[in-house]
């Protein structure tokens, strides 16, 4: 018997995540029943839409193209295999049968009806989940790095803080009618794996000189229209003063935000126009003014919830397993896998496994319930009934023994979830576009699998390396082109679908905005774009160079000067 | 009567399920292809003002006039990307919406 012994798994009790307490469960339930309320009163004709939208926002539904869209909320990515069985469910009755996991952590159905978005709620409730402030101008779902409590590099597993935040800031009172959306991300780690460079607040957890954990505040990053990397607001904050400071942070946002101008509202904007400078001010002026009782901290309490992250019961196993060696050697394929969709991890004889939701010519981030159904197994099988939602739209197991690396691709490979090609050229992070949202100027998704489907080749991709392509289909950037080595943008030109490609982004510590390439290319000539980008990196990088550290030491232009005699004059490009 | 540049057909969102529809001789229809065609600028307003009514009532919700192009099987078209796309459902999955219905 061991503890990956399946008869000992224990569906929603997994070991290492969060449970709702007596108040997180009656907080939910009375939001649905509210809710239910006001879908009737809407229905019946007592609430108009204007009245209704306000309310339908707060609890992550949308309108959009097709059809209703609800947003439902993954706190840190973390989730149960319960869980994950109930997100299968809810698609399959309520929904068409899969869900889309988002860039913030979320999973989205895209065809609910009104009428059943209270069931739908009080389903999720039964397992400890919400839409609560997936929308609305509110702190948005925390999120944290997919890899916390697991990756080698971590100072500390960031996920108690994200839920300590995530308590503070729901339904907090002054903060649920802000200027705009705030969206706050958390990392323990020396890598960013969230990318806090680019949220209205971003913490990194970092240790002082004696040595206490504290965590460095950073503001003012973000993408949209205005696309900023943020600045440090304070290098050290301690873990006592974090939610009093963050508390003077939104403070001065929600004082000092433009209200005026809805492209002009987030923070980053203010930071911009007031400089990183009046606005530390300002917040430590908020910082040293106002009556900290109310957030005086309770060690006990972030003790308390620190202690539902503790590490699973690991064995004791050599650092490299015998078994997996061998396997990777007679099963080319699993060794593909192995290779690029396994990660190091912090207990030894233990791999941090990446089950990517980017198929070949399959659309990112979508899942059908079958494979949300064989992730949840999978997770119980072979990783203490846990999984995360990565910002990258895909799905982590965090806790599987390299013993088990060989049975658990298996099991994936039968259910269309053994792509090997995590962080390749293919795993490419796509918005759903103008597919689905209303907001989008063009499609997104089909110009993903365009390029998938030209870089199909698995082996040539594990030669390109390491290569993060994301695409928006419009400027709100929810694909975050602005960060991707190479970043693509849908826009409507002359009434056709145009696509804009920047070069050059980062969303880790060293975060840059991507640079444009030049004019807009159409949909059919974005793979060519991307592989002529491509073939002259390939031509031009040192040994060992990733995309993002060529395009560095050999700049921009160079870039540019090789695409621009591809086109006659360089009006395409 | 004053004209349109094009004619023009009423689109919204079903409330209780979001599904698009489209404004029709009678009452909303789910199909395009029976979707009434205003010809002149009092025909769309007309239009127009049946559906603020329709929101009203709350059987609607997002209205508006698009554009379109009448083929010669009388067939209403709209002329601008998105809303071809409303027309049917997502591209990428020509199983789900109104496409897999056969309805566009």
């Amino acid at each position: 018997m061991t503890a990956h012994d399946p008869s000992l798994a224990r569906p929603n009790t997994p070991v290492t995540t969060y449970r709702y307490d007596e108040f997180d469960a009656a907080f939910v339930r009375e939001r649905v029943a509210e809710f239910r309320e006001q879908v009737r009163r809407r229905l019946e004709g007592s609430l108009t839409e204007e009245e209704f939208r306000p309310f339908r926002l707060m609890n992550g539904l949308y309108l959009q193209l097709h059809a209703y869209m609800l947003r439902v909320a993954i706190p840190y990515g973390t989730l149960t295999a319960r869980q994950m069985r109930r997100l299968a469910d809810i698609a399959d009755k309520y929904d068409r049968g899969y869900g889309h996991f988002t860039t913030r952590q979320n999973l989205q159905y895209n065809w609910p009806k009104l009428i059943d978005t209270p069931d739908i709620l009080e389903a999720l409730a039964e397992v400890e989940m919400h839409a609560i402030q997936t929308s609305g101008n509110c702190i948005r779902n925390v999120t944290a790095d997919h890899f916390s409590g697991v990756a080698p590099d971590e100072i500390e597993d960031p996920r108690a803080t994200a839920e300590f935040l995530r308590q503070w800031s729901s339904a907090h009172p002054e903060f649920s009618f802000l200027p705009r959306k705030f969206k706050i991300a958390v990392t323990g780690a020396e890598h960013d794996r969230a990318a806090i460079m680019v949220h209205d607040v971003g913490l990194r957890i970092v240790k002082n000189a004696a040595g206490e954990v504290g965590y460095q505040v950073v503001i003012g990053g973000g993408l949209g229209r205005t696309p900023f990397v943020g600045k440090v607001l304070r290098d050290y904050v301690p873990r006592a003063d974090l939610l009093a400071y963050l508390e003077a942070v939104m403070r001065v946002y929600n004082r000092f935000g433009r209200r005026d101008n809805k492209y002009k509202a987030r923070i980053k904007i203010l930071v911009h126009e007031k400089g990183i400078e009046e606005v530390r001010a300002a917040v430590e002026a908020e910082f040293a003014a106002m009556d900290r009782s109310a957030f005086s901290y309770d060690p006990a309490e972030f003790e308390r919830i620190a202690g539902f992250f503790t590490p699973p019961p690991y064995e004791a196993l050599p650092a490299e397993s015998a078994k997996l060696r061998a396997e990777r050697v007679t099963h080319p394929a699993f060794g593909n896998f192995a290779e690029v969709n396994a990660a190091p991890h912090r207990v030894p004889g233990y791999a941090i496994v990446t089950v990517s939701l980017k198929p070949i010519g399959g659309i990112p981030g979508d899942a059908t319930s079958q494979q949300m159904r064989v992730l949840a197994e999978a997770s119980e099988r072979f990783g203490f009934g846990e999984l995360r939602i990565s910002h990258e739209q895909n799905v982590i197991l965090p806790h599987v023994k390299q013993d088990d690396l060989f049975d658990l691709w298996k099991l994936l490979d039968g259910a269309g979830l053994a792509t090997a090609n995590a962080g390749l050229v293919s795993d490419i992070i796509s918005c759903p576009g103008l597919d689905y949202c209303a907001l989008a100027t063009a499609r997104s998704i089909p110009i993903a699998q365009a390029i998938s489907k030209r870089f199909s080749d698995l082996s040539r991709q594990r030669r390109i390396g390491k290569l993060g392509i994301k695409i928006s289909g419009c400027i709100n950037a929810c694909g975050h082109h602005h960060v991707g080595a190479i970043g693509i943008l849908g826009l409507e030109k002359k009434g056709q679908e145009s696509y804009q490609i920047t070069l050059g982004g980062d969303p880790t510590f060293s975060a840059s905005i991507g640079e444009i390439l030049g004019p807009g290319v159409t949909a059919e000539q974005v793979p060519d774009v991307i592989e002529h980008i491509v073939d002259f990196y390939l031509a031009e990088r040192q040994e060992g160079e990733t995309f993002i550290e060529t395009w560095r030491r050999i700049g921009h232009a160079r870039f540019k000067d090789v695409l621009r005699r591809e086109g006659e004059d360089g009006a395409d490009i | 009567m004053t004209a349109l540049k094009h004619p023009q057909i009423l689109l919204a969102s079903d409330l209780a399920d979001g599904e698009v529809v489209f404004l029709g001789a009678e009452s909303w229809e789910r199909d395009h292809r029976r979707a009434r065609v205003a010809r002149d600028k009092e025909e769309a307003a007309a239009l127009e003002g049946f559906g603020k009514a329709e929101i009203a009532k709350n059987r609607v919700v997002d209205v508006y006039l698009a554009d379109v192009d009448v083929g010669a099987d009388g067939v209403p078209t709209p002329l601008h990307y998105r809303e071809k796309m409303r027309l049917k459902g997502p591209s990428v999955r020509p199983d789900l919406g109104k496409q897999a219905k056969g309805g566009a």
